[in-house]
């Protein structure tokens, strides 16, 4: 009986410890497990897949996959309007990005101030970020109206002639580009602010007592110590921007125009690039599939880029 | 110490059986089928929901509503993933051939009791529903666009025009060149713009020819089709000669354009008048209808068809038949202006004597009955809407100054290459 329980009882003991190492080791994976499995089956799986159907003749269309290895890279590589659209996304990104960040490091700077209903300034700044950018783009394009636009009404009324935002080149990207920023930068001054506030005092009033103005402690204090902020920031922009869709689909008005953004492919951005051949008549997902990998290398050189360029300053500074 | 589970497995045994109770009462099991429609734009279907509804209290509806564009493309992609596409869809005579190659996709309408109805459409609306054998056929015809020429009275009368739609008529009875001589004198006199886009002209002279974009074996014959390429040089004159105001379909600019008047004149098939109507309320009395040059025309209109996924093809072919049924298209159109397809009604005073208050009392009955029998039909390719879209824009790069006529005329060609 004794032996009989002991024996039962040691093995009892050693099951716990197993079941307790096992606890140990397996619990911290299985808490995390629920991201990884999501992860892999709505990020890794489809990226995956996109690269198999990329090497395809694929169209939604028809069930036959005809495998042509890279030459859906090579026609992508080889079609005008892939590098028009390149360019157009390049020249929007620029135009949004830079002014934006600029003007979020600004209006952070502004609110570190002492102001009076600062929670309001701050919660205010947020709000644009709030509003759909299916709302934003709808608006803006009926404010950058030709004929009817309060824009185009402001600048007759100052005696500037009417634009017609559409049709430019250069006017469709601005117009496009006024649309993301006021979207983002408000978003971007609060990420600012944040990092501003962790900025320590004394180095203020260092620069304070050294006879530093406000406008050279935003930027040889300020910034330098808040770099790493401004690399986040500068990336996720690059990033999104990069990959602007709704703004220029929309602004293209119904049909055709949305697809191809404008007549001349004046606004069409590589998304809509990737749209056109792969949720257009020819629905062809190969050559859609090999559209979006190509975005994904163009994403990581820009940002990879951006990355190095801002660093170069924090060496030079 | 056991009781706490089990009550925790009462209580989750009472919760699922509460939201499976909550889930039958909202499904088909209460005997009620609900039929899903998808449009682009309104057709004016509502009253004939309800009124189905009274005579059938068992079917309910649920009408979605995208744009015309979108529609098209979520369709194709609902027939080709096998899912989400509505139980009733409507399809534009621009993109009926696409799917009538694929007629698989769709419930045979000629085995649900179609076949018995032939003689009721148009003989062009039914055969632009059947596949190329004639063994099948995918839709219904519900309205056609007889074509129609707006003109602004205001307008006409202060740049000395006529006003009255037979002399308005008889300004440009000869041909397209008489509209365009006109509308060169209308701009220079006024500084106005004639017409509200180049593509809307062109894609009314291309839809009066014999043969349009495609020939019978759906080649595309864009460069040799002489009458594609005389319909090019006239619209070229015209936007040279500044008449374009340069709006695009759909866009809330050109919708302002109809109240404004900041154009003249617009073709008008007959759905065109209700949208007129709708988004130009301000304008009432002013605009009105004359007869469109170059002869008779049809641009636009729909059938409604049923995918091959939709799992109720009795009601919904019961519901389809009943509502392209000659009483049901005259309501609509007495509703909207949306024409009907079925000739019996062209005789029908209920029809003919129709008048539009809007339209300055216009009879658009008469109007557009004298224009649907005109029509002679043309043939529509696969991708009829894609490539007069794609001629569009070449038009555009006109219109916006951003390319020559022969640049434009070369990038479509081009373009048209890849279809």
């Amino acid at each position: 009986m004794t032996i009989a329980a002991k024996g039962s009882g040691a093995s009892s003991g050693t099951k716990g410890l197993l079941r307790y190492r096992l606890d140990l080791k397996a619990s911290p994976y299985l808490y995390i497990a629920p991201f990884f499995v999501l992860f892999a089956a709505f990020g890794l799986f489809p990226l995956a897949f996109t690269a198999w159907v990329s090497t395809h003749e694929w169209s939604l269309l028809s069930d036959e996959h005809v495998f042509v290895g890279f030459g859906n890279y090579e026609a992508l590589l080889t079609d005008p309007y892939f590098w028009n659209a390149l360019g157009n996304t390049l020249s929007i990104l620029v135009l949004a990005t830079v002014p934006q960040l600029l003007a979020a490091l600004l209006l952070a700077h502004v609110l570190t101030l002492r102001l009076r209903a600062q929670t309001f300034w701050r919660m205010g700044m947020l709000l644009p970020n709030v509003a759909s950018v299916v709302a934003v783009a709808v608006i803006f394009s009926q404010l950058f109206g030709r004929d009817f636009g309060l824009v185009n009404w402001v600048l007759e009324a100052l005696g500037a002639g009417r634009i017609d935002w559409q049709a430019g080149t250069a006017s469709s990207h601005v117009a496009i580009a006024v649309m993301v920023a006021w979207k983002w930068t408000g978003y971007n001054a609060l990420i600012y602010l944040a990092a501003m506030q962790a900025v320590p005092r004394e180095v203020y009033e260092a620069a304070h007592l050294d006879g530093a103005s406000r406008m050279q402690q935003l930027f040889h204090v300020t910034v330098p110590m808040i770099r790493p902020t401004i690399v986040f920031t500068v990336i996720v922009s690059t990033i999104y921007g990069l990959q602007i869709f709704a703004e220029p689909q929309l602004f293209g008005g119904g049909g055709q125009n949305g697809v191809t953004g404008g007549a001349s492919r004046q606004f069409q951005t590589l998304t809509l690039y990737l749209y056109e051949h792969g949720f257009n008549r020819g629905f062809e997902f190969g050559y859609a599939s090999a559209v979006a990998w190509t975005m994904f290398a163009v994403i990581v050189l820009v940002a990879l880029l951006n990355y190095l360029f801002i660093r170069r300053i924090r060496s030079a500074s | 110490m056991t009781t706490r589970p089990t009550r925790a497995i009462s209580v989750v045994a009472a919760l699922v059986t509460a939201a499976g109770l909550a889930a039958c009462s909202g499904g088909d099991d209460d005997g009620k089928i609900t039929l899903s429609v998808g449009l682009f734009g309104d057709f004016g279907f509502g009253p004939l929901y309800e009124e189905y509804s009274k005579l059938h209290p068992d079917i309910e509806f649920e009408e979605r509503i995208s744009e015309f564009a979108d529609h098209h493309t979520n369709l194709t992609t609902h027939l080709a993933t096998g899912s989400g596409a509505a139980d009733i869809e409507a399809v534009e005579v621009g993109y009926i051939s696409q799917y009538t190659a694929e007629p698989d996709r769709f419930h045979n309408l000629l085995d649900l009791g179609a076949d018995e109805l032939e003689g009721q459409w148009l003989d062009w609306k039914w055969q632009q529903a059947l596949s190329a054998d004639g063994e099948s056929l995918i839709g219904l015809g519900t309205d056609v666009g007889g074509m129609a020429m707006c003109y602004r009275r205001d307008l006409f009368e202060a740049a000395g025009l006529p006003v009255e739609r037979d002399e308005v008529s008889a300004l440009w009875a000869g041909s397209w060149e008489d509209y365009v001589a006109v509308g060169e004198q209308y701009t220079a006199d006024t500084g106005g713009y004639w017409f509200e886009s180049s593509g809307n002209m062109f894609r009314a002279m291309v839809e009066q020819a014999d043969e349009g974009v495609y020939d019978r074996e759906n080649n595309l014959i864009v460069e040799s089709n002489p009458a594609i390429g005389a319909a090019w040089d006239l619209t070229v004159e015209a936007i040279e000669a500044d008449m374009s105001n340069r709006l695009t379909a759909w866009t809330p600019e050109w919708n302002a354009g109809f109240n404004e008047g900041t154009f003249a004149t617009i073709i008008c098939p007959a759905w065109m008048t209700s949208y007129i109507e709708t988004n130009a309320p301000d304008a009432a009395g002013l605009w009105d209808i004359a007869t469109v040059p170059g002869g008779a025309g049809n641009m636009g209109g729909s059938h409604l068809v049923l995918p091959a996924q939709g799992e109720h093809p009795e009601e919904a072919y019961a519901f389809l038949e009943w509502l392209t049924a000659p009483e049901q298209q005259l309501k609509v159109f007495e509703a909207t202006g949306n024409f009907p397809s079925t000739p019996e009604l062209y005789e029908d005073p209920a029809l003919t004597g129709l008048s539009k208050a809007y339209f300055n009392d216009a009879p658009v009955g008469e109007i557009f009955t004298a224009a649907a029998t005109a029509v002679r039909p043309q043939y529509q390719g696969p991708l009829q809407g894609d490539v007069l879209a794609t001629i569009g824009q070449g038009l555009g790069r006109i219109e916006d100054g951003s390319q020559s006529p022969e640049d434009a005329w070369s990038q479509v060609l081009s373009d048209l290459e890849s279809f």
